[in-house]
């Protein structure tokens, strides 16, 4: 669509198809896949669109995505409901081991889910991490006594090995793959009659999704069992259950369309036949994601698009786009259509390294080069995740347990190691929370006792005994413990709208308890509770009045103090990064090359911290602080929680940890941030290097 | 080992070749008693040299790195002040220097001697910038050059030295001033520079073995850390 020839090429169109509409909608993806349907209706104006979901919780809302919206007013497409599809079979495991208190590797229930591939003829078995299929597929493989065929698939396999799954697949060869959400959506691979999804299925529609792989044909019910690797996954598992007997969906509501994504389609357009902003202005309040575009962000988009939009007007004869005598927009040069060409997409994905495997050199010196450059490439892992390794220290990959030697550009180099236990990669947790929809089940089981009946006798007795010795929080409330256990003293909340939306609390609660000397140490957040330890009594504190929870909670958190903790964020600088990518200020590809973070020649984090303090309204950052409040930072869903609590929050005073409290402080030690405060982690290193000088 | 550094907050104190000087946090070495300050690697208009190039970047950098040099300046007040090579990003990028920038500058060179020593990315410097140009400087036992050539009692720039520590499955990079007792390389002062792993082999061919230190400028203070513990 970027070419001079686009009205030539399209005029005649008469249909598009956009299959699983629900799961395109929810991204940048969606918002640039808006402003294409939005040309199209210009160019082919008898065009009709046809979008499909078998999972959506909003059908109005995608129906507007597939019309041009006109005058602000809400235009929809018809919506047809395809019924008689047979409800499926989905069971939690009931197992008859113990049920652990944390963790996500469902390793007491290995013999159970190994039983369940051996008794069915093919099955998948999703987990939510690609460590968790590492571990799991070693897990199965050592208990294998039957050989029987189990596969490993995730995204981060080299290709070639993923084809030769699929394959083998397809052709019936294979008993059971452990798989990620690679395979979550469009695969249909006839002849599989179970699917297993262990840990927490996350949302409704998610889980939903994944049933549906099984037994791919509408007249037949699809049959699954969630397999829960910790209590509180039990009580996440019972309401998805319910839900999907519901059949209630939990898709998140149409985006606004971000400007990164329009700035893309501007410059895109712009390589293509010039246009004029009044005409382009109304053509792109046509796509839903942006009906509600002001003009000012239009403009601010377009200018950035030709000298980077900023205050200090220096880029003028550097523009990409110009304007001609007629006022209309055009690419400056052949080299900025060519860049934006094959720069086009949204999907800003980490920077992957290669993984390749050669013999191991002994010793540790840790430099790179001296090593023998080649062999077999595993795959590939994410460089965040290299980043925190050591060399020699080993880890789980591609089924095989390696030993970390060398970084050399963009390779790692790795050996085959003998060790029985790898430093397996650290859980990073899936990417999507817990959704909000599944949360609020969840506390209302917890508030409704008569409800607990359907639980496994192992979770109730932790539920009874919660109650017993504190509380069971109720549907709108935020438990609050604080307890000392060792040389520290505890505070423990149970908001449940996950990880994302508990680690930015995490983060704000220290820097307001660091104020009211609390001395916060550190803290962890898992998807349902977030624990603060520090040096004082917060008991004490609170008993005194020189604590106070409402305070300590309340919403104007979200004002001074996010601000202050943004300016310095590490996953505010990652959003950044996507945004400036996606915008095309970056370019990920030059004619010829893939341009790795390494060859960078300078880095965004940098270019962040210079913005941020001398154009902080620069529509770039705009567009991070947008993404901040529903991606990584889950701003938003922090934002509803805060309100949702005030004046209802009820503290515990206790002499010893709650058995609510027991998973969460669990994860402490597995990961310990405090802030992100990087001069007490530096020190730690210097201190190390004193012991040994002192020694 | 001999301790090289001792921690003292917002400076480190290095000893090289027998000359006691103080790294600053900022990234600046100060040498007290010839009331010198050195910085390295500024990389001046390096925004607008990617512009030139259709890499819009906020043109920003210079004005932020300038602010900065005036910090450190206004702290320490020194009487000669020596930029270590690459203050600027290309050979034209002077050219670029905003009115309001150049004026900065020129008040930054008032009462005090200002040597421009060239590096690879500015190898000529034109003389209507103020100060003097030189491709290297001796002042007792040290020189000063733009690219280390591993020399006893020489004190360069050009590497951009960062280290990374890793901790607890958390890693931070930081820059870092790298120095075994009788040679240093300084961190890059620009607001746009990157940096290069004192890990890098490049590092090898100046210092030989592991056993020296980085000096890692943290967000309140200096850490010094061994070289053989970082990545």
């Amino acid at each position: 669509m970027s070419s001079d020839d686009a009205p030539f090429l399209f005029s005649s169109l008469k249909r598009i198809v956009l299959d699983e509409l629900h799961a395109l909608v929810t991204s940048k993806r969606g918002d640039l896949l808006s402003l294409g349907l939005a040309r199209l209706w210009r160019l082919a104006p008898e065009m009709r669109s046809i979008g499909l979901s078998a999972t959506v919780a909003e059908p109005e809302s995608l129906a507007r995505f597939l019309v041009p919206q006109r005058d602000r007013k809400s235009e929809a497409a018809d919506i047809v409901v395809a019924g008689g599809a047979a409800a499926p079979i989905v069971e939690m495991l009931d197992t008859s081991e113990r049920l652990p208190w944390a963790g996500h590797t469902a390793r007491h229930a290995l013999g159970e889910i190994y039983d369940l591939i051996k008794r069915n003829k093919t099955t998948l078995v999703f987990v939510n991490t690609r460590s968790q299929a590492e571990m799991l597929f070693q897990d199965l493989w050592r208990m294998n006594d039957d050989g029987l065929a189990i596969a490993l698939h995730h995204g981060s396999l080299d290709v070639a090995q993923r084809r030769k799954v699929e394959d083998a697949m397809a052709k019936g060869k294979l008993r059971g793959v452990v798989c990620t959400s690679s395979l979550d959506l469009g695969v249909d691979w006839g002849d599989v009659d179970l699917v297993i999804n262990i840990g927490a299925p996350k949302g409704a529609s998610r889980l939903m999704q994944r049933i549906g792989r099984a037994n791919h044909r509408i007249d037949e019910a699809s049959r699954a069992v969630l397999v829960p690797a910790n209590r509180f996954e039990v009580l996440e598992c019972r309401v998805a259950i319910d839900a999907v007997a519901e059949n209630a969906q939990d898709t998140p509501p149409l985006r606004t369309g971000a400007l990164d994504a329009l700035a893309q389609h501007v410059l895109g357009c712009a390589c293509g036949e010039p246009f004029l902003s009044d005409q382009l202005y109304g053509e792109v309040l046509t796509a839903a994601p942006y009906s509600g575009l002001s003009r000012i962000d239009f403009d601010d988009v377009v200018d950035f698009v030709a000298t980077g939009g900023y205050a200090l007007k220096t880029y003028e004869r550097f523009a990409r786009i110009k304007q001609d005598k007629n006022g209309r927009w055009r690419v400056a040069n052949p080299l900025t259509r060519q860049s934006y060409r094959l720069n086009v997409g949204t999907i800003v994905e980490e920077t992957m390294l290669k993984v390749r495997l050669v013999r191991s050199r002994g010793g540790g010196s840790g430099s790179t080069g001296a090593l023998g450059r080649g062999g077999r490439m595993l795959g590939e892992i994410e460089e965040a995740f290299i980043e925190g390794l050591v060399i020699g220290d080993t880890f789980v990959f591609g089924g095989e347990i390696v030993r970390y030697e060398a970084l050399a550009e963009d390779q790692v180099y790795v050996s085959r190691a003998n060790d029985a236990d790898a430093k397996v990669p650290s859980y990073m947790g899936g990417k999507f929370p817990l959704s909000t929809y599944l949360a609020e089940r969840v506390r209302k089981l917890l508030d409704d006792r008569r409800a607990w009946g359907g639980l496994p006798d192992q979770v109730r007795d932790w539920l009874s005994l919660q109650s017993d010795v504190s509380r069971v929080p109720g549907v709108r409330e935020l438990l609050v413990e604080t307890f000392p256990r060792g040389n520290k003293h505890y505070l423990v909340c149970y908001p449940f709208e996950g990880r994302l939306a508990h680690q930015t609390l995490g983060m704000l609660l220290t820097r307001r308890m660091e104020r009211a000397r609390v001395r916060p140490l550190g803290f962890v957040a898992n998807e349902y509770a977030l624990a603060v330890w520090g040096l004082g009594d917060m008991s004490f504190m609170i008993r005194q009045g020189r604590l106070d929870l409402s305070t300590l909670f309340d919403p104007d958190m979200l004002g001074d103090d996010l601000e202050a903790w943004l300016a310095e964020s590490a996953l505010m600088k990652r959003t950044f990064r996507t945004c400036a990518i996606i915008s095309g200020l970056i370019a990920r590809r030059f004619t010829g090359q893939e341009k790795t973070r390494r060859q960078v020649l300078f880095s965004t984090d940098l270019i962040y911290d210079v913005l941020r303090k001398h154009q902080p309204d620069h529509v770039l950052l705009r567009a991070a602080r947008a993404d901040a409040a529903t991606g990584l930072l889950d701003i938003r869903r922090l934002s509803d929680m805060l309100s949702r609590i005030e004046g209802r929050i009820i503290h515990k005073e206790l002499d010893h940890v709650s058995p609510l409290a027991v998973p969460v402080m669990l994860e402490i030690g597995r990961e310990s941030v405090y802030g992100e405060a990087s001069d007490e982690l530096l020190a730690e290193a210097a201190d190390e290097l004193v012991k040994e000088a002192m020694s | 080992m001999t301790r090289t550094a001792i921690e003292i907050g917002r400076h480190s104190s290095l000893n090289i070749a027998g000359v006691q000087l103080i790294a600053d946090l900022s990234g600046a070495l100060f040498w007290q008693e010839q009331s010198l300050l050195v910085v390295s690697d500024l990389h001046l208009e390096k925004g607008s040299s990617f512009a030139t190039r259709g890499v819009l970047l906020p043109p920003y950098d210079t004005v932020a790195t300038l602010g900065r040099l005036a910090a450190v300046i206004a702290r320490h007040d020194p009487r000669m002040v020596i930029a270590l090579g690459d203050s600027f990003h290309d050979r034209d990028a002077h050219g670029r220097l905003s009115a309001p920038d150049r004026d900065t500058i020129a008040a930054l060179q008032a009462r005090r001697d200002w040597i421009w020593i060239s590096g690879n990315h500015d190898p000529a410097l034109p003389s209507d910038l103020g100060g003097v140009v030189a491709h290297e400087v001796a002042i007792g036992p040290i020189a000063f050059r733009h690219e280390p050539t591993g020399a006893i009692g020489e004190i360069a720039g050009h590497l951009h030295p960062k280290a990374r520590v890793t901790r607890r499955g958390r890693s931070m990079e930081r820059r870092c001033f790298a120095c075994d007792g009788e040679r240093a390389v300084m961190p890059a002062f620009g607001a746009y520079t990157g940096g290069l792993s004192i890990r890098d082999a490049a590092f090898s061919k100046i210092f030989q073995t592991l056993g020296f230190m980085a000096h890692v400028l943290g967000d309140t203070r200096l850490h010094s850390i061994a070289a053989s513990r970082c990545y």
